[in-house]
């Protein structure tokens, strides 16, 4: 109990590996640590090793190496009965044998809850996801979006401090997606559950969470909040991942102090930058700019700011954005992103202007 | 146009209704799909359909009685089964014609098999009795052909009755002929019978077409020139017994009635021999009311006899009865084969299940390998296969010697697994295994691991998350693989009959013994009729039970 309390750890990861052949390390030194009552996505491209962790997690698989911690005490032994962790799974896992109510009351019945205390519990749990009316049925005559709430509320029922959750929307349209997680993040909030969900949807991981760890080739490249993961990217695979980004490359030329440093790109251009992965003179960098941080009305640029040369490509109207394709110092794929207001100029393909940024927008990463 | 579209029926572009024009498109789909099916379904028609309602009609069809003898069955009607005596001496005199009949044609044996499966000893009775009936012929031909020699000869009868207008009593006896034998008796017999020489003399008149139906059409004889048998001497012997043919004779004109008047004249010389001693010499048994019980309960075209004895019952005067105990086989070896059946498909459960689970639960690679020692034993023949566990089973078998050795048996006390209920069950389950585990294999790989996982997530021990979650959803597969092996055990044949001795043998056997060895296919027949009406009414209870929706031999 002094354990947690001082680390403040609800679920650790220390130093885990795991390897499924003996050859290759699926998971490679994992370090992770959660508050109670957090929300923590797991964000990654396909076969980073998510569902891997959240296995370890559950106990259905071992870690090779490391140890999980639960509340403070290892878990590796325990097996997954007897963690008291509630899941939903990628394709809910409804028992297509057993109604609705039944499949709620499962978790209560091996809990060998009494029959008035299970029937309350399913009823409440039922209520809380809007499906009260649905208890009858079987999981093959409810639409995806119920199936879904029915798996959350299973794995709510039972009343778990730590909930998983594997890309739970993955099989629902835009909409509904977007209404369930709503859904999920309010349910978890005022329930007041650690959750831990796996994505690989960049927007779901943004909105819905607390915290997010993007994971690839086995490792977290960053863990942040939402809002520092997108715009303090650490690395150039988080810059790339996380939203829309532009990005050049070029060698650093100058560094001065911790905020501003030179950037010399490929094609002989000065640019100004944020160090961020590069510390000396000389060093190859991937600088990552936002498209909506590009700014091409030079009056609102520092003084004695480098500018670049553009070319407009192609001018697509969306509504609420102007999205401009240019050729900058070579790359054609530059983007800006412009708001759509009365005094925003509609850029012509052929168009010649001039772009610039804030030092602090544009970061030097890691080549 | 809105008027066109509203208030008449709907129309398609050419201008045809669109209902005609959607039941033609419809009909040229259906047509072709018919087309594609064809074969198969001639095939089934004539591999499946056919048979088996051969095989009903021939569980009940019993025409051979009162083919092989119309008049002595018609006769037979009026006796009263009940009385303790022998029918009358109507029912021997037609019971004579027809017989002739029959032995000429070679026909009365089979009568005699027939009626032996209800009776033992009718088959000798009608063999013996079917040699002699020449000599009851000669009983009158002699004295006849003494009185008037005229008669000795072919030539002299056929012109006696030959004449014009009796076509219809020549029909109606080659009609006689036909169902006794049929399709043989078609085309020309050279004969006309005279309508006067019909009326004056019926009996004879009826014995010499059916002489010369038989004579002409199966021996391929001239009739004008050949003498008739002695059956109708007999007949003209019995015309001449009644005082008004008498009378009629010696005022008849036709050809050759000097002749007859001949006979009339001395009918003192004629034999008056009953047909009832007549049989009686033959052969005694023909006194015994027990035969001609058999015969009357047999002379309809239809019977309920065989499947009366397919479950141990007879016919008797006051209808079913009960078969003496120790006649009664086929009720034990029903309840025998459903319930070896049952533990057959039980063992295979218990001894599949795992097999299945193991499998599904493989990589794919592996299971596959495994998969294949599996369908192994359908790569060897079953009469092998089953010759290899009466190899293992015996008492001097590796089993058993397995077992000595081990000292779990004594030497002296060998246990006894072959030639018994025991020997069936285990070969009959090891032949019949793959046929549980296959569609058991094929249920569990569609069930995701996740609903394991899942339930084991929400609480449940691995024991309950197998009862609760997995099991259930197994239970289409093994519902499947019951109903497999269950109608496969219940017809099987080849493995009791080599293991199974006489405690372990099943309805099959008993259906192929009297298919090939008894020749009572009626009784055949009627088994498997039984047979199949079981299975169907097990199946039906399946489906009321469990639902038939919930048999899934795949994905
Ligand atoms: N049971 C297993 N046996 C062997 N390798 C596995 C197994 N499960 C996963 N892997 C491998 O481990 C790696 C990580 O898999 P994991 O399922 O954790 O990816 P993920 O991040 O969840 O991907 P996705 O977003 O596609 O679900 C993959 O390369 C995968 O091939
Ligand atoms: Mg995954």
């Amino acid at each position: 109990m002094l354990d947690a309390s001082v680390d403040q750890s609800f679920v650790k990861f220390d130093r885990v590996q795991k390897s499924y052949d003996g050859e290759n390390l699926v998971v490679k030194d994992l370090n992770l640590s959660m508050p109670k009552g957090e929300f923590l996505t797991m964000l990654g491209p396909s076969g980073s090793g998510k569902t891997t962790c959240l296995m370890m997690l559950a106990g259905f698989e071992t870690a090779t190496h490391g140890e999980i911690l639960l509340d403070g005490n290892p878990i590796n032994n325990i097996p997954p009965h007897k963690r008291g962790i509630g899941m939903v799974f990628q394709n809910y896992a409804l028992f297509p044998h057993m109604t609705v109510a039944e499949n709620l009351a499962f978790p209560l019945e091996v809990r060998k809850m009494d029959k008035a205390t299970r029937e309350e519990k399913v009823k409440r749990a039922l209520d809380m996801v809007q499906m009260g009316a649905f208890g009858g049925r079987r999981p093959a005559q409810l639409s995806g979006g119920q199936q879904q709430r029915i798996a959350l509320a299973r794995a709510l029922v039972f009343e778990p401090e730590l909930v998983l959750m594997d890309e739970p929307l993955g099989a629902l349209d835009k909409q509904l997606r977007e209404h369930m997680q709503f859904e999920i993040t309010r349910l978890a909030h005022d329930l007041g559950i650690t959750t831990v969900y796996v994505t690989h949807d960049q927007t779901e991981a943004l909105t819905m969470s607390d915290r997010v760890a993007v994971f690839e080739d086995g490792r977290i490249q960053q863990l942040a909040p939402p809002d520092t993961l997108y715009e303090e990217p650490e690395n150039s695979f988080v810059a790339q991942f996380i939203g829309e980004n532009n990005t050049l490359e070029g060698v650093v030329t100058k560094i001065n102090g911790p905020d501003l440093c030179e950037v010399k790109l490929d094609g002989g251009e000065l640019i100004d930058a944020k160090p961020v992965n590069v510390s000396n003179v000389g060093d190859r960098t991937r600088v990552s700019i936002r498209p909506e941080r590009v700014e091409m009305n030079q009056e609102r640029l520092q003084d004695g700011a480098h500018t670049l040369k553009a070319e407009v490509l192609e001018f697509i109207y969306m509504g609420d954005i102007f999205r401009t394709r240019l050729r900058v110092a070579g790359n054609e794929e530059f983007v800006v992103k412009t708001r759509n207001a009365p005094d925003q100029a509609r850029l012509k393909p052929g168009t010649h202007v001039d772009i610039g940024w804030l030092p602090q927008d544009c970061r030097a990463l890691d080549a | 146009m809105s008027d066109t579209t509203t208030s008449g029926p709907m129309l398609a572009a050419d201008g045809t209704p669109l209902k005609t024009s959607l039941a033609r498109a419809l009909r040229r789909q259906k047509l072709r799909a018919l087309a594609l099916i064809a074969p198969l379904l001639l095939f089934v028609v004539i591999t499946f359909i056919i048979p088996i309602a051969s095989m009903l009609l021939r569980s009940v069809e019993n025409e051979i009685v009162s083919n092989t003898m119309p008049q002595a069955t018609e006769a037979l009607q009026s006796w009263d089964a009940s009385s303790d005596t022998p029918p009358d001496e109507a029912v021997f005199q037609a019971l004579y014609f027809d017989l002739f009949r029959a032995a000429e044609a070679k026909e009365h044996t089979k009568l005699g098999t027939r009626l032996n499966y209800e009776q033992t000893g009718t088959s000798s009775l009608f063999r013996t009795s079917g040699r002699n009936l020449d000599k009851v012929g000669e009983e009158w031909q002699d004295p006849i052909e003494d009185i008037a020699p005229a008669l000795k000869d072919g030539e002299t009868w056929y012109a006696m009755m030959s004449g014009t207008g009796g076509e219809a009593l020549l029909e109606s006896r080659r009609a006689l002929w036909n169902q006794m034998v049929p399709g043989d008796f078609g085309g020309d017999v050279g004969l006309t019978l005279s309508t006067e020489i019909i009326e004056l003399l019926p009996l004879t008149s009826a014995a010499y077409a059916d002489w010369a139906i038989f004579e002409a059409l199966e021996k391929g004889r001239d009739v004008s020139s050949r003498d008739p048998w002695e059956a109708v001497y007999a007949a003209l012997g019995l015309d001449l017994r009644a005082e008004a043919t008498v009378a009629a004779v010696n005022a008849y004109q036709g050809p050759h009635a000097d002749d007859l008047r001949l006979l009339t004249a001395n009918l003192d010389q004629l034999p008056d021999l009953t047909f009832r001693d007549a049989f009686a010499d033959l052969d005694e048994d023909w006194l015994d009311p027990e035969v001609w019980q058999t015969i009357q309960i047999y002379s309809p075209s239809y019977t309920s006899g065989y499947f009366l004895n397919a479950v141990d019952m007879e016919k008797g005067p006051e209808g079913a009865q009960a078969r003496p105990d120790n006649q009664r086989i086929y009720n034990k070896l029903f309840v025998r084969t459903l319930w070896m059946s049952l533990v057959i498909t039980a063992s295979c459960i218990v001894l599949g299940y795992p097999v299945a689970w193991i499998l599904a639960n493989l990589p794919m690679r592996t299971a596959n390998v495994l998969m294949i020692l599996v369908l192994l034993p359908f790569w060897t023949s079953l009469l092998v296969r089953t010759s290899a566990w009466k190899v293992l089973l015996q008492q001097q078998g590796v089993i058993n010697d397995i077992l000595v050795w081990l000292g779990f048996v004594d030497d002296a006390n060998r246990l006894i697994l072959m030639n018994n209920a025991t020997g069936t069950v285990i070969a009959m389950t090891h032949i019949l295994l793959p046929f549980m585990i296959l569609p058991l294999y094929s249920v569990m790989k569609t069930i995701p691991p996740t609903y394991l996982r899942a339930a084991k997530s929400l609480g449940a021990t691995n024991w309950t998350a197998f009862w609760r979650v997995y099991f259930p959803q197994s239970v289409p597969g093994i519902g499947a693989g019951s109903i497999l092996v269950f109608i496969l055990a219940i017809g099987y044949y080849i493995t009791p009959e080599i293991v199974g001795g006489t405690d372990g043998v099943f309805i099959s056997n008993r259906i192929a013994y009297h298919i090939s060895s008894s020749l009572n296919w009626g009784l055949a027949a009627a088994l498997g009729t039984i047979l199949l009406a079981v299975v169907l009414l097990l199946y039906w209870l399946y489906d009321r039970i469990v639902g038939i929706d919930n048999v899934k031999l795949g994905g």
